[in-house]
């Protein structure tokens, strides 16, 4: 007998994924009983469900996100690579290369194989497993970058851009713009990798998971507060790096460094009119999600006949496929962040309690 | 040097918001790269690069033999601009040739000498030695338009801070060369002679007025002094001769491919510096009218008939070779008036002396002057030259009056550079009639000056705190806080969705104190608009 396709056990529901055999949702929109999470970015990691299941990481951080017993009723933590069988469909979690924790999902039943690969990039990241490509026959993916203008250039190269630029305006902070969770974590492994030892100034919101991080062990050196000045009118960190929320930019927060240097570091940067209407004076191109390049090479790696698109430009990302033989098709789910920039988590903009 | 340097520069200008730090990339622009180069990128920035053999299509029609149709159009939907998506979207080779970048001297050769059909092909060659950037610069630089917030003038201020030659001196060299520029260069960098223009157009730096407070009032010596109209256009210096004909903005910027009409009427050997305006049957068109005609490369005939433009003279700087400019101002107004006489040039009249008597009768006449087109008097000493840049005293702006409404203030948008995390761009409108018998508010006008730094601190307080509504970078607010706005002038506009445009509005007054209900009515302003009607006499 022919294996079924995975068509016939994984539906769209208005939640999301849903795998009917083995009774559980992926990444869900809304509440769920049993909810499979690939990562702790608040577009997938959503408060309410009942049981959770996600990798020790992934669930530290919802935990810490979410707020204790609103990131699910009960967890269940999963390592990397440790299959577990839930009503007959084999389940296992695969690095993703996305952020600290984050997996891709291998659902096998009655012989047919399905990935849902959650957001996943290829670089190399300091702070996370790297991307594993995993055969199957329908691979499920992103496409949060699917445009052949979007390449990320290697983010040491970025990070290096940025160290030129501090030497070149040592009288100025330089203010980088970056998700809380993920990253704010690589850039600071990566500037570090680069020879920067001096100490790293956070605002409020980018602390707690830097600690979360250091607790699984990922090294990021001397972090620090950023410091009120000690006058009013008085500006601090002349010549260093501070990283911070892209709003936090916009926010009377600011106003207490020292003439800053804006930037912000997205794959959107990419684009300059996209940078400059932002106001952003040194646009940083680091993504945590794959390129073009990228997701085309992945998709060939993984030898599916069949992809589907979750959310992102699918329509380009399908028609490429169309003309490379594979069989694309467009979830359309809701719910997700389609804009890297925008902030993973609320800040609280006009408080000065924030910092 | 090659074309990443040059690569970087635009990058860095582009992203850079100040005008200091633009200036300063310049400054380093000059003083680090070698000729011709460093004149060839100037060139590029100040708008004097043009080829014609190299159009935009041409780059998309060389992106199009790479790139699947379907995903290209997609791209540039996205992106914007055709020539940033080419430069990204370019397939680079699995390993990039290992030939260096060409220079710039060598791009812009290359596109002067090579036969039209070869050029695809040699682009192509440059596009795969290059990266992101430095495809970007090569486009940008074949297709012309680089768009990355430096002008010329901005450019030759720079040049003037590198060498330390004052700006007007750089100003009446520039347009007699070419680029690359290398004897400006050489010149600026004391290895050779101040070029000499000849007989080629020259922009000489004009000479501005001061704007006329209280106490020079009070201390104005009037009998020294002549009254001319200050004319609501663009001011402008027109240069011909035997060398060519050319038409500069106040800031030389060269404006002669927008106004035609007003270059075939340069029929004579002169410089002469006047006021640009909308003139139709002999009466002065508002403002608005004349925007119709700027900033236009090709000029349809439609827009010659229907935006008419004339040259309003104020001065004559050179009658032949003569240079006039050391006379005094009673002379050059005679030598101007008996050269107007005796040419008559079409299109062009004379800027009326206004006689008066007394400081009262002066006052009495800024304070008449209310047809469009008048923006003030202007004050000239009689025995002033003509002297480049601003000099104290002998020449005076004095605008009338400013108008005045009270506005509720409605959205406020972030500033940019230092102000960009202070709402510091005000939206705000007046009352009117809605449809269902009630009263509704219609924007106006923005402002972002006129305020205090005490004033923009509360109102950005004030703002964060009374937001309804937030819109990217622009928050609406509580339709509650009353700004008393003053402005130059009310001119009717098809383009606004009040019907009227406002001149130079700007914040004079916050008042907190006013209920909203009792700020003015839009009827108010439409009282303001003026007249197209010239009633100077």
């Amino acid at each position: 007998m022919a294996a079924p396709h995975p068509e016939s056990w994984i539906r769209i529901t208005p939640e999301g994924l849903y795998c009917e055999p083995g009774d559980f949702h992926i990444d869900p929109a809304l509440p769920v009983p049993r909810a499979i999470i690939s990562h702790g970015h608040s577009d997938h990691a959503r408060p309410g469900h009942g049981a959770v299941l996600a990798t020790p990481e992934t669930l530290a951080i919802m935990t810490a996100r979410l707020g204790e017993g609103r990131a699910g009723e009960s967890q269940l933590p999963l390592r990397y690579h440790e299959p577990l069988v839930q009503k007959g469909v084999r389940l296992t979690l695969v690095p993703a290369g996305h952020v600290l924790g984050s997996a891709q999902v291998v659902l096998e039943w009655e012989g047919s194989r399905l990935v849902v690969s959650g957001d996943y990039k290829r670089q190399p990241d300091p702070t996370c497993a790297p991307f594993e490509p995993v055969p199957c026959d329908v691979f499920v993916t992103e496409a949060t970058f699917a445009l052949p203008v979007f390449r990320h250039p290697p983010a040491e190269q970025e990070m290096r851009r940025l160290l030129e630029s501090v030497a070149l305006f040592p009288e100025r902070a330089h203010l980088v713009g970056c998700y809380a969770l993920g990253k704010c974590q690589r850039l600071i492994a990566v500037l570090r990798q680069a020879g920067w030892d001096r100490p790293l100034y956070l605002h409020g919101a980018q602390a707690s998971m830097c600690a979360l991080y250091e607790r699984f062990g990922i090294g990021l050196g001397d972090l620090r507060p950023v410091p009120r000045p000690q006058k009013r009118g008085e500006t601090v960190l002349p010549g260093e790096i501070v990283l911070a929320p892209p709003s936090a930019e916009a926010s009377p927060w600011a106003r207490r460094l020292a003439d800053p240097v804006t930037a912000l570091a997205s794959g959107w940067m990419r684009v300059r009119q996209r940078a400059k209407a932002r106001g952003v004076e040194l646009p940083l191109i680091v993504s945590d999600h794959a390129d073009w390049d990228h997701l085309l090479a992945t998709i060939a790696e993984v030898g599916a006949p069949e992809v589907w698109v979750t959310h992102g430009r699918e329509e380009a990302l399908i028609h490429a496929l169309a003309a490379r033989g594979v069989r694309g098709r467009a979830l359309h789910l809701l719910g997700r962040d389609e804009d890297e920039t925008a902030d993973d988590v609320a800040t609280p903009e006009d408080s000065e309690a924030a910092a | 040097m090659s074309l990443p340097a040059f690569a970087e520069l635009l990058e860095r200008l582009l992203f850079t918001p100040g005008r200091n730090a633009k200036l300063a990339l310049l400054r380093r622009w000059f003083a680090t790269q070698p000729d011709p180069d460093r004149g060839v990128g100037l060139a590029a920035i100040a708008g004097d690069l043009a080829f014609s053999t190299a159009k935009p299509s041409l780059v998309r029609d060389l992106v199009a033999t790479r790139i699947d149709p379907v995903l290209l159009a997609w791209s540039h939907d996205y992106v914007g601009d055709l020539a940033e998506t080419v430069a990204l979207i370019w397939p680079e080779p699995p390993a990039r040739p290992n030939r260096a970048p060409p220079d710039l001297s060598e791009v812009v050769e290359t596109l002067e000498l090579l036969p039209r059909s070869e050029i695809p092909a040699r682009l192509a060659e440059w596009l795969d030695v290059l990266d992101p950037g430095g495809r970007l610069a090569l486009i940008k630089l074949v297709t012309g338009g680089l768009r990355v917030g430096a002008s010329g003038r901005l450019a030759r201020q720079a040049l003037a801070e590198w060498s330390g030659q004052p700006v007007e001196e750089i100003e009446e060299v520039w347009h007699g060369v070419p680029p690359p520029y290398l004897p400006l260069f050489a010149w600026l960098e004391g290895r050779g002679p101040r070029p000499d223009p000849r007989d080629a157009p020259v922009f000489r730096s004009p000479m501005l007025a001061q704007p006329l407070e209280a106490p020079d009032l009070a201390a104005l010596d009037h009998a020294a002094f002549r009254a001319e109209w200050k004319w609501d256009g663009v001011r402008v210096q027109a240069a011909a001769g035997p060398g060519g004909r050319r038409l500069w903005s106040r800031t030389g910027e060269d404006m002669s491919g927008a106004f035609p009409e007003v270059l075939e009427a340069m029929d004579f050997h002169a410089v002469v510096d006047g006021e640009l305006l909308v003139i139709r049957d002999g009466v002065v068109a508002p403002f608005a009218d004349l925007q119709q005609r700027l900033n236009r490369k090709v000029v349809g005939p439609k827009m010659l008939r229907d935006y008419p433009v004339g040259l309003r003279l104020y001065d004559l700087l050179f009658e032949a070779g003569e240079d006039l400019r050391p006379l005094p101002f009673d002379a050059r107004r005679d030598r101007l008036e008996a050269w107007f006489a005796r040419t008559h040039p079409a299109r062009m009249d004379l800027s009326p002396q206004v006689a008066f008597a007394s400081v009262e009768q002066l006052t009495g006449l800024r304070e008449g002057a209310r047809a469009a087109g008048i923006e003030g008097l202007m004050l000239k000493r009689g025995d002033a030259p003509y002297l480049a840049g601003r000099p104290k005293g002998l020449w005076w702006k004095w605008k009338r009056a400013p108008l005045a409404v009270d506005a509720v203030l409605m959205y406020a948008q972030r500033g940019h550079g230092k102000r960009s995390s202070t709402y510091s761009d005000y939206t705000f409108g007046l009352w009117r009639a809605d449809r269902e018998g009630g009263q509704e508010l219609v924007p106006v006008g923005k402002a972002y000056s006129g305020y205090t730094d005490q004033e923009l601190v509360w109102l950005d307080r004030w703002i964060r705190n009374h937001t309804t509504a937030r819109f990217g970078p622009v928050r609406e607010v509580e339709k509650a806080l009353v700004l008393e706005v003053v402005f130059d002038a009310a001119q009717l506009s098809s383009r606004h969705k009040s019907g009227v445009a406002m001149r130079f509005p700007r914040i004079s007054r916050l008042r907190p104190d006013k209920p909203a209900a009792e700020a003015d009515r839009l009827e108010t302003l439409m009282a303001m608009v003026e007249s197209s009607e010239n009633n100077l006499s």
